[in-house]
């Protein structure tokens, strides 16, 4: 589906605009300045306002990034827990360092906020399914259900 | 009413006050930033926090409202020292670059960093390293000096409606930036500056040309040639230790030829002979059925709006050149004639209450006197710049004549800075043109004053003309609607895109509010009663003009040189 038919969707919804950001999102993987523009145009906001509601929320990304969305809790408990191995051993299966993505496109890495599952740190998520208790071993696995 | 007691002084102020506006009325000054008084209140700078009985936490004045019987201490010990911490934070990232600053001794933060006694900043400084943007030929903005007030975006969007600014992220990170992070020329912005006014600090600002017009005047072959706006002459006082309105006329002209100026001439010439030319043009459309209303073309802040928001309805544009244009284009040619100069050695330079016409001197049309029409324009800030470089007293400075063959001007003229002047000025010409008869009371009362839209009715000879004003672009963009809809009652609409017309520009002295603009408009009206001639079909150089060169209203001579045509911006987002 195209950016336009996913934002003409939400276009009666009351504050539609972040439900159609979310939706283009799931599609594109970030909100591309064209979707951004469109929506502005579909929800009547000008598209300086716009910009900014997809650049105030961290979900939402304004710069192209891979189809697959690692995050990685940076919060004390998955940090005491051993989060830098983690991101290393991320880093060095994919080949690329944090905040970039894959140049196959299929994977970008970046850091959040607690996802609050302090019961089994260190915790990643990716496309906001957990992983928990996570260790630099189990990367390689866990990163080949989406290869 | 409620009674409050603010420092020990005891007062009832209506309810719903705020804090601020209650100490405000008692004569307490409390310290702000990111209010503005014809503004939303922002809240967002901190700096106004006060002590307020009972309350454990410092309460900003300009968000809190006053209940019965508060009592407010806004100079204790604990208040001041918050106010300096969010001085020195604000600071802690605002380049320490106030010498450099276009803004340097006319700043709020400046001047509270100097009234808090900042001195050893205990935070490190920090600045975010942003790139300047040089964007557009009128305005600048320098993003690292922003304060996050949002006093410019407001400005932007609800004064103007043009929303050229927003915000880009939160919290530490955010900052305003024009659309989706872009240039300034990428955006829909129309150049007014109106943004400039609202900025506390140097983030925004004109592009200054002033060294242009040094190396013009160094240049012994060049020709330095000036024309002045209407609603410069008020303000420019202001820019040089005067009240508003008290440079007269002659001793301005007699300061432009200090600074080195060959030859002053002034705008009020050509906003005469615009009325000749626009009065025609509408009754021409009256008659001939052509596109109404006409909308006034004088103002090149507005004409980008059209161009950017109304693409369609550009044929209702009045075909007229703005004032600064025609002068233009008639100083390289008729002026250049008369005076026996050569068009190539003239450098033309006019002086503007305004950042559109930067712009609007550089658009690629504007060369129909075969040259570049107006070859610099600078503010009434820039000018102000130039007078204190000079070191001129205006006060002990004898008066100096206007030159020859575009330099007479009428009352109806002046009037061009002021919203409504247009239209007044045309209804003293198109009023005796049409009737025959002699218009013995000139003043239109119901066009003057800083309301944002106005309406008027008036019969000429049996033909009800209905005309309306708008001044500040949200308002025009409400008259607009009404057309694009085929509402609109009107025949003529004057649109100015600044709030009150040009006395209100970008290139003004910086303007804190509303209040300043009416004295400028007040001075105006002063101003057009003071000329013996006030009806612009009257001035003898506008008659000579035509007798010798032009022959008559939009004839070939004229279409050639005092009309132009608009292009749709096609902005990639609005």
């Amino acid at each position: 589906m195209s950016y336009k038919e996913i934002i003409a969707k939400y276009a009666e919804v009351p504050g539609g605009i972040i439900e159609a950001f979310h939706a283009v999102e799931k599609e594109l993987s970030f909100l591309p300045e064209e979707a951004i523009a469109e929506a502005a145009r579909v929800f009547k906001v000008p598209a300086a306002e716009a910009f900014g509601v997809a650049s105030f929320y961290s979900m939402f990304s304004t710069k192209a990034r891979g189809k697959n969305v690692i995050r990685l809790c940076e919060s004390a408990p998955c940090h005491v827990a051993g989060a830098a191995e983690v991101v290393a051993a991320i880093e060095k299966e994919l080949g690329i360092r944090m905040g970039e993505s894959t140049n196959d496109g299929l994977f970008a890495l970046e850091f959040t906020e607690c996802v609050g599952q302090c019961q089994a740190t260190p915790v990643i998520t990716i496309n906001s399914k957990p992983y928990l208790d996570v260790t630099p071993a189990i990367i390689p696995n866990i990163l080949a259900e989406y290869k | 009413m409620i009674n409050v007691t603010i420092d020990g002084i005891k007062t009832s102020v209506p309810e719903g006050s705020t804090i601020l506006k209650a100490a405000e009325s008692i004569g307490v000054k409390i310290p702000t930033l990111c209010n503005h008084p014809d503004q939303a209140v922002k809240g967002n700078c901190r700096v106004c926090v006060c002590e307020v009985e009972g309350s454990r936490l410092l309460s900003a004045a300009c968000v809190m409202p006053v209940w019965e019987g508060m009592v407010v201490k806004t100079r204790t010990p604990k208040v001041v020292e918050a106010r300096k911490t969010i001085l020195e934070l604000i600071l802690s990232n605002h380049p320490q670059d106030c010498l450099n600053c276009i803004r340097n001794q006319n700043c709020e933060l400046q001047t509270l960093a100097e009234e808090y006694f900042i001195r050893d900043n205990p935070f490190s400084q920090k600045t975010r390293g942003m790139a300047k943007d040089y964007s557009t030929p009128a305005i600048f903005r320098d993003p690292d000096k922003c304060i996050l007030c949002r006093r410019c975006v407001e400005a932007c969007s609800v004064i103007q409606s043009v929303n050229a600014l927003g915000l880009d992220q939160r919290g530490h990170h955010a900052m305003v930036v024009p659309t989706m992070g872009w240039d300034l020329i990428d955006s829909p912005c129309v150049m007014c500056g109106q943004c400039i006014h609202a900025c506390p600090v140097g983030a925004i600002g004109e592009v200054e040309e002033i060294d242009k017009l040094l190396a013009a005047i160094a240049d012994p072959d060049t020709v330095v040639v000036t024309q002045i706006a209407p609603a410069v002459r008020v303000a420019i006082g202001e820019e040089v230790g005067l009240a508003t309105g008290d440079m007269p006329m002659d001793v301005f002209a007699a300061g432009l030829r200090q600074i080195g100026f060959d030859y002053v001439l002034h705008t009020n010439f050509t906003a005469d002979l615009t009325i000749l030319e626009e009065g025609n043009e509408l009754l021409k459309r009256l008659k001939e059925g052509g596109t109404l209303p006409m909308f006034t073309s004088c103002s090149p802040g507005w004409i980008n709006f059209c161009e950017t928001f109304y693409p369609d309805l550009l044929d209702n544009l009045s075909t007229c050149k703005s004032p600064q244009q025609m002068f233009g284009a008639l100083a390289k040619t008729y002026w250049a004639e008369k005076s026996n100069i050569d068009p190539a050695k003239i450098y033309s330079v006019s002086i503007m209450p305004c950042t559109a016409k930067k712009y609007e001197c550089s658009r690629p049309e504007m060369n129909d006197s075969g040259f570049r029409d107006v070859d610099l324009v600078l503010t009434t800030r820039e000018i102000g710049r130039l007078f204190r470089m000079s070191g001129i007293d205006f006060n002990k400075l004898a008066g100096s004549h206007f030159d020859s063959w575009m330099g007479a001007y009428t009352g109806a003229a002046v009037i061009f800075g002021a919203s409504g002047g247009v239209m007044e000025a045309a209804l003293r010409t198109v009023y005796e043109v049409v009737t025959g008869q002699t218009l013995e009371n000139v003043n239109f009362e119901v066009t003057r004053g800083i309301q944002g839209i106005k309406e008027a009715e008036v019969d000429l000879n049996g033909t009800v003309v209905k005309v309306a004003i708008a001044n500040g672009l949200s308002n025009a963009r409400q008259l607009m609607d009404e057309v694009r809809a085929g509402t609109s009652p009107y025949h003529f609409i004057e649109i100015m895109a600044c709030p009150g017309g040009c006395i209100g520009g970008g290139g003004q002295p910086i303007t804190k509010s509303n209040a300043k603009r009416v004295e400028r408009i007040n001075q105006i009206y002063v101003e057009d009663e003071a000329c013996e001639i006030r009806k612009s079909h009257e001035n003898p150089e506008v008659k000579a003009i035509y007798e010798e060169f032009l022959h008559e209203p939009l004839g070939h001579q004229s279409h050639h040189l005092l009309h132009t045509h608009y292009t749709a911006k096609n902005k990639k987002t609005l």
